[in-house]
């Protein structure tokens, strides 16, 4: 098994769906980002976007949970390449969020990723970045959010 | 008048805004990575010291959102703020730990009315949270739409 079969690159992967209720946004947000179009359905009447949506760290939060809850539902692919399993380690950050459209108050978000490539890092001897292209649309099929993270991996 | 503190002609390229600080507990990093991150170094003080982070340490999402109650309560809940179409990168460049005590900063790097709406501008802002031994742990630039006095006085 290569590195790239295991990464799975260049497949697109469903995590999960989950639906954004009024309660949860408004509970986020009273923490984070507590903005008057995430917090209450009247002002955001309003405002700039008509209703009552989640804050963007909280879809892209959400991402994050399936990530891991696929990882965890799916379990990892055994390795059987040369040498010991690859292990994910942190992310040095993302680039490029887009937060395409609003994600209001009820609606279903399915979220995605898709493993781009990986490369051996001169800073850090027996660790890969791997990039990934990830993805969140909504019940109509529009995308939401897209980013480009990446994540350590310990692997020869 | 907007009656807000800050409009789009009220960020100045150059200058710089005071978020405030952030004191980070054990039990927050938890209760977040339980939630949308739940990784044992997220979660766990033994798991956390055994990672590469080197202790219980919060999830990057989470101090993404700690910066961002910073920045709403240090400018954008008193601003003419109409959103963000997206964040340019993210960088986490150190572990966020237990104990620790934020101090955020945005710095405007660029702005420009829009072409499309005379009453908006976009403002780009470079971000920064440092910790209490003055290291960058979060860096991130985003540019965000804001409306116009005169057009908040006509609205």
């Amino acid at each position: 098994m290569t590195l790239d079969a295991y990464f799975r690159i260049g497949e697109t992967i469903t995590l999960g769906s989950h639906t954004f209720e009024a309660d949860e946004i408004k509970a986020f947000a009273a923490k984070y980002d507590p903005q008057r179009f995430h917090m209450d359905e009247e002002e955001a009447k309003h405002s700039v976007f008509g209703g009552l949506c989640a804050s963007g760290w909280h879809t892209a939060a959400t991402w994050m949970k399936y990530n891991l809850k696929r990882r965890e539902d799916a379990g990892e692919q055994p390795w059987d390449g040369v040498g010991e399993a690859p292990q994910f380690g942190p992310s040095p950050g993302f680039q490029n969020l887009k937060w395409l459209k609003p994600v209001y108050a009820g609606e279903t978000v399915t979220f995605t990723r898709r493993a781009l490539a990986h490369r051996a890092l001169a800073s850090r001897p027996g660790w890969r970045l791997l990039t990934i292209a990830c993805e969140a649309f909504d019940s109509t099929g529009d995308k939401v959010l897209e980013f480009e993270s990446a994540v350590l991996v310990k692997a020869a | 008048m907007t009656g807000k503190r800050w409009a789009f002609e009220d960020f100045a390229e150059g200058a710089t805004i005071d978020l405030g600080q952030k004191h980070v507990t054990a039990e927050e990093i938890i209760e977040f990575a339980s939630e949308f991150d739940a990784q044992p170094m997220h979660l766990d003080e033994e798991a956390g010291k055994a990672s590469i982070l080197g202790g219980l340490a919060a999830s990057g999402w989470h101090t993404c959102c700690m910066f961002m109650r910073l920045m709403c309560d240090g400018f954008l809940l008193d601003s003419t703020s109409q959103g963000s179409p997206g964040i340019d990168y993210v960088r986490w460049k150190k572990p966020v730990l237990a104990g620790d005590t934020l101090t955020g900063t945005s710095t405007v790097t660029a702005k420009r009315a829009s072409s499309s709406r005379p009453n908006l501008g976009l403002v780009t802002v470079r971000h920064e949270l440092v910790n209490q031994r003055g290291e960058v742990v979060l860096e991130l630039q985003n540019t965000g739409m804001f409306l116009k006095r005169m057009a908040g006085e006509a609205a």
